[in-house]
């Protein structure tokens, strides 16, 4: 706009939020023309408000939910004033007055100060332990309040009460939902969703109490209940209110900028002041206050082509559709969502399968949805009821099923992307819109989800827009999408080639070392990538035992270097000790080392065994020449631990020595190299106290023999181990085991656990082919014993090569003058 | 961004001493720097500090190329200018390397 002009404009930003932030992402895309600085009143850079919920529920944290860090805006070239409150803007003079008594110029100044909660005007709403839930501030309280407080109120049966309920029954709390209304999101769900809803909550623990006026806070200095009209009581010594929310519009009203509920801004987003624009919850359009995410990136496309002096459509309001973020609960609204007597009223309603789903078309144009259990069309409808398009055959059968799918799922759905705006956003927690993502389509070629997640960030947060991006990559590519998902699946970006395709190459071509693979199977990175350099060093080394040199490079740090890494930096040591078993000498030798070499920590680990943390890189070779024990492999992709229980050697129910057993099978298969981490155990009896029913490899002892158990994990997702089979000798066991492992190592991909690997080949093939087939049991422990032949500890290797320990462990210091 | 501070080459050790396809830990008095020896004969040298805000060392990263994964959190990160690459962001601080007589020369503040 001012093209010859080099002095650059300066833009004030009040508000830290989303709303205010998106829109400056929105302008540096078009515009470098401005100095920007940004006032914040929390003391956190920008963070996704919409994920605090994730926050309280614990499956997020803080630091996951942050959007721009401190570094953005460093690298922008923006000021940011976080913690600090705007007191006055002087419109006349085009300056912003801070609290603490500074002041800033601006040539055009932004307003996305947000809104708040509202407050019931009763008695007691002050005292102590009635919050809202809204920031981060909010949901600290509330975590705080956990353990502490017993009973805890919400007031309002809204998306964001429920969404608080939730967490803090997460936390502990016997919480109360309080509802004026009878009908839970009653300005978002019709009442038979609402029904299921509260169904759905109840079961996951929260109690309600609906068309409940809430008339006064009871209690002392702090709160300690509420009573309602009618004069019930209820115990609560936590409220929160969340019974709506309120623009943020006093700074702009006290600084004589027009206001009603919210700042008044027109169809460009500027306000009553010159130079003056409003952005996100606390301005008010055409009479409209929006409580929600998608309107506020609307309105930030608007606000930053205006700004930027780019041509751009009026901003002619948003319609808004609703998803609750509460985990298993699935809840979808948009547009009218209550029938009315010049509806026509598509429904479904299944209690089988706990799904419900409405259209409300007035004529034939589409107006309205709700959607329980099954929300996968939301994307779709979001964008009927948005464009009011009109109900067809096709679009019919797309949501209802028709006469082909059953399920509704079909027939094609471009449609729905097909008539979106280039400018429309598809991913709403990071702001991707449908260009960005056509356009890395079209012109980086990508194929997949995860390509365009990696690109764009697309799908990345809360992955609600998923189904959005498979129909764009359906759009864009046509029948070339379905033929690319189905048949080419490559084990990571560099290669199309799956994991069968790699082995099967590497065997039949003879391939003997990563850059080999590579170079014959075409890999777009000639140097491979973090994905599929580890997984080519290990399908290498399993094919060709005595032909592979293992690949250092290749290997994760913890592989490269025989232990841990921590988050500092130092490693974690954890000798190898056979089955549990020490000794008083042993002890003291890993005591003196630990000592010694400064270990911050000393711990038991969940396999029973000793680990030093907080030990320097530096000092490795040292400590375990110290130690004078094997290395315990508690880093690596390979056999960690053989945790046993007493047996019969003590314990007066032991019927099988499993600490014989157990040392045993750890000296027979420790080192070897596997898919993914291994861990066993062996029991003297089935009291199971060494716990094999969580163990990739299970042994549990009775008076006749053995029984083995297979595919066990108590890890990210809990699994039983499935009983193998039963053995009557030691021998026997020994060998089973040998082929079991094998087998994996033959047939898993790399990083699968046994879990899911049994799962997807089957427990009858593994039976089949370990127990059944004696002359394939044979193979399979003949190449296992191959394997096993070649390996050595390897921190005895790098104790005693100088060159090693150079070339990885050692550093190099230059004195500074 | 334009303060100007003295910098100059200080001498770190024989190219050997770097081994091609790994990192290397290598203090300058208080500075960390975690220096890399790619496959095409190429040095280069980073802060030993992920751009990642949890923070944690580099020099143990896999090397691709002229890029690397951080060894914590596998942010793809270019030894060329530090850039960490998609989807995620920051950059690493870099430092000129140059080789003379087989010696590797590091550019560092005075």
């Amino acid at each position: 706009m001012t093209g010859t002009n080099n002095k650059r404009r300066k833009l004030v930003l009040i508000g830290n939020g989303m709303a205010g932030i998106n829109a400056l992402e929105q302008i540096l895309k078009l515009t470098n023309a401005f100095e920007i600085t940004v006032y914040g009143e929390e003391p956190y850079p920008n963070y996704n408000r919409i994920q605090l919920s994730y926050v309280l529920e614990g499956s997020k944290t803080i630091d996951d939910i942050i959007l721009n860090s401190r570094e953005w805006y460093e690298e922008n070239g923006i000021a940011l004033h976080t913690g600090t409150k705007v007191a006055r803007i002087d419109t006349a003079a085009k300056r912003v007055h801070t609290e603490a008594g500074d002041n800033a110029a601006y040539d055009v100044l932004i307003i996305a100060t947000g809104s708040k909660p509202f407050v019931l005007p009763i008695p007691g709403a002050d005292k102590k332990g009635v919050i809202g839930f809204r920031d981060i501030a909010d949901c600290e309280a509330m975590i705080g309040a956990a353990g502490r407080v017993k009973q805890a109120a919400v007031i309002g049966g809204g998306l964001l009460g429920l969404e608080a309920a939730k967490g803090l029954v997460q936390l502990g709390m016997d919480t109360t939902v309080v509802h004026l209304m009878d009908t839970l999101m009653e300005r978002q769900l019709d009442q038979t969703a609402a029904g299921l809803l509260k169904a759905e909550l109840e079961r996951q623990g929260i109690k309600f109490r609906m068309g409940a006026k809430t008339v006064e806070v009871l209690g002392g200095a702090e709160a300690s209940g509420l009573r309602f009209e009618g004069g019930e009581e209820l115990d609560a010594q936590l409220v929160v209110m969340s019974a709506g929310i309120v623009p943020n519009a006093e700074l702009a009203k006290a600084s004589g900028i027009e206001t009603g509920r919210g700042i008044k801004v027109n169809d460009y987003m500027q306000t009553s002041a010159p130079d003056v624009y409003a952005v996100g919850e606390c301005c008010e359009h055409r009479g409209v206050c929006y409580g929600l995410v998608a309107p506020l990136f609307d309105q930030g496309a608007v606000l930053a082509k205006t700004i930027a002096g780019a041509n751009t459509a009026p901003y002619e309001g948003s319609s808004v559709s609703t998803k609750l973020k509460i985990s298993g609960v699935d809840v979808f609204s948009a547009g009218e969502y209550l029938d009315a007597p010049d509806h026509r009223v598509l429904r479904i309603h299944d209690d089988w399968r706990g799904v419900y789903k409405k259209v409300l078309l007035r004529g034939n144009q589409i107006v309205g949805a709700v959607m329980y259990g099954d929300v996968k069309d939301a994307p779709l409808l979001t964008r009927l009821v948005r464009e009011g398009d009109a109900m067809t055959d096709e679009l019919y059968a797309d949501l209802f099923g028709g006469g082909s799918g059953c399920c509704g799922g079909g027939g094609t759905k471009s449609s729905a992307v097909q008539s979106m705006a280039d400018e429309e956003i598809v991913c709403g927690c990071n702001g991707v819109t449908k260009g960005d993502i056509v356009r890395v389509i079209r012109e980086d070629g990508l194929s997949t989800v995860d390509q365009i997640k990696v690109k764009t960030g697309a799908t990345r947060s809360c992955g609600g827009c998923k189904p959005l991006v498979e129909q764009l990559l359906q759009f864009v590519l046509g029948d070339e999408f379905q033929a690319k998902e189905e048949t080419k699946q490559g084990i990571c970006g560099c290669t199309d080639c799956t994991r069968d395709e790699i082995v099967a190459a590497i065997r039949e071509k003879h391939l003997t070392n990563v850059r080999e693979v590579m170079a014959v199977l075409d890999w777009r990175q000639p140097e491979g990538c973090s994905k599929c350099r580890p997984a080519l060093n290990y399908y290498l080394g399993m094919a060709w035992p005595t032909e592979h040199e293992d690949e250092r490079d290749s290997r994760f740090v913890n592989e490269r270097l025989h232990a841990n890494i921590q988050k500092d930096g130092t490693y974690s040591v954890i000798p190898r000790m056979y089955g549990g078993v020490t000794t008083s000498d042993q002890l003291r030798q890993i005591a003196d080392a630990a000592d010694k070499y400064g270990a911050k920590m000393v711990k038991v680990t969940g396999g029973q065994r000793i680990d030093l943390l907080g030990i320097a890189k530096e000092d490795l070779p040292a400590i375990w020449e110290e130690l004078g024990m094997p290395s315990g492999y508690g880093y690596a992709k390979a056999l960690r631990t053989v945790k046993t229980c007493v047996g019969n050697r003590f314990c007066r129910f032991g019927t099988q020595d499993s600490i014989g057993m157990g040392v045993l099978l750890e000296q027979k298969f420790e080192r070897l190299w596997m898919p993914a981490k291994f861990k066993m155990a062996v029991n003297g009896c089935p009291r199971n106290c060494a716990e094999s029913g969580t163990k990739d490899l299970g042994i549990v002892g009775n008076d006749g023999g053995w029984e083995v158990y297979v595919g066990g994990n108590g890890g990210i997702r809990m699994k039983e181990a499935e009983l193998l089979c039963k053995v009557k000798s030691d021998e026997e066991l020994v060998d089973i085991c040998g082929a079991f492992i094998q087998y994996y190592r033959e047939t898993g991909n790399y990083a699968e656990r046994t879990s899911d690997w049994l799962e997807r080949i089957g427990l009858e093939q593994v039976r089949k082919l370990v127990i059944e087939d004696a002359e394939n049991r044979k193979a399979l422990i003949a190449r296992v014993e191959t394997a096993l032949a070649k390996l050595q500890d390897p921190w005895r290797e790098v104790v005693e090569s100088g060159k090693l320990q150079q070339a990885y462990y050692h550093r190099i210091e230059v004195a500074r003058d | 961004m334009s303060v100007q501070t003295q910098r100059a080459y200080r001498a770190v050790g024989p190219l050997l001493a770097f081994p091609v396809g790994a990192g290397k830990e290598v203090r300058i008095g208080t500075l960390e720097l975690a220096v890399f020896r790619t496959s095409d004969g190429g040095v280069f040298a980073l802060e030993n500090r992920t751009p990642h805000r949890k923070g944690g060392p580099l020099a143990e990263a896999i090397v691709s190329g002229h890029y690397i994964y951080c060894p914590l959190r596998d942010l793809k990160i270019s030894l060329r200018d530090g850039m960490v690459q998609e989807p995620d962001t920051g950059q690493a601080r870099t430092y000129p390397v140059k080789i003379e007589d087989g010696c590797v020369h590091i550019e560092v503040p005075e």
